[in-house]
């Protein structure tokens, strides 16, 4: 058993350093298509953490809504603006240095942030599992009211993505 | 089953929202800025999680925010995209410094 938590930590660590690097694959590559499958990659990493913390129902749904519904969107749009896409065309502007320095800045502004506040974990929450019934049951009783504004806000949102992309009569 | 400190998921969730800010800030192309858009959100996704997993009673609490976060982000990407696709047709061009209709 020693070995087993051992060997569960140390993938939880390996999962978090490729989705690190994937991320930096996705600000840094050149090509947007590849950027998209780094997202990808990253995405289900995230999934597998989410897995790790015992939220599998939120794994299921990220890779479902994520990988195959965002990204399915964005490599539409990127196909759609293809000549766009190739490697001739500069894809960063020229303030990568001082983003670097403003992302540094924020890195170790929140970074002691986090290292010294002591985090307040409590071991009943540790051991308590959240299954899909109590989801379930929060979705419909604590939560309703946010619940079907989300659905009034998917509709809307799916009525304004077709009139905003479809073509002008004109 | 012990878990690893909660301190190293935010730092890890933190790093990859710094990713995300630099994304936003120096991608030229309106589909990348939306990609590194999502990293962040999916780096706040994280912290939902893992900060109900920790220290929540109620474990369910933070997953069903995060659920909200997931199809909200779904819906802003789609407007988006249908955004960038308008943008195209009129315009010819997704590159942010080149639509500069509105600046004198």
């Amino acid at each position: 058993m020693e070995i087993l938590s051992f060997l569960a930590k140390f993938g939880i660590y390996a999962v978090m350093l490729a989705i690190l690097i994937f991320a930096l694959g996705v600000v840094t590559l050149r090509n947007l298509f590849h950027c998209a499958l780094c997202l990808a990659a990253a995405l289900i990493g995230t999934a597998g953490i989410y897995v790790a913390l015992q939220a599998d129902y939120l794994a299921a749904v990220q890779i479902l809504l994520y990988v195959g519904g965002v990204i399915t969107l964005v490599i539409f749009a990127i196909m759609l603006t293809e000549h766009l896409a190739g490697k001739t065309v500069r894809q960063n502007n020229s303030q990568s240095p001082l983003a670097i320095v403003g992302s540094l800045g924020f890195i170790i502004l929140i970074g002691t942030l986090i290292v010294k506040t002591p985090w307040p974990v409590n071991p009943v929450a540790l051991k308590a599992k959240a299954s899909v019934l109590e989801l379930g049951q929060a979705l419909m009783g604590t939560y309703v009211f946010p619940f079907e504004i989300i659905s009034i806000v998917l509709i809307a949102a799916l009525i304004g993505t077709v009139v905003i992309a479809k073509k002008d009569p004109q | 089953m012990n878990f690893i400190p909660l301190s190293h998921i935010l730092i890890f969730s933190l790093l990859l929202f710094a990713i995300g800010i630099y994304g936003t800030l120096v991608r030229r192309n309106i589909i990348g800025i939306l990609i590194s858009i999502e990293l962040m959100i999916n780096a706040a996704n994280i912290n939902l999680i893992a900060f109900s997993k920790y220290t929540s009673l109620a474990p369910e609490t933070g997953q069903v925010f995060a659920l909200f976060v997931i199809a909200l982000e779904a819906t802003a990407a789609a407007v988006g995209l249908a955004i960038v696709l308008a943008l195209y047709r009129v315009r010819k061009t997704i590159l942010t410094d080149e639509v500069h209709l509105l600046k004198w």
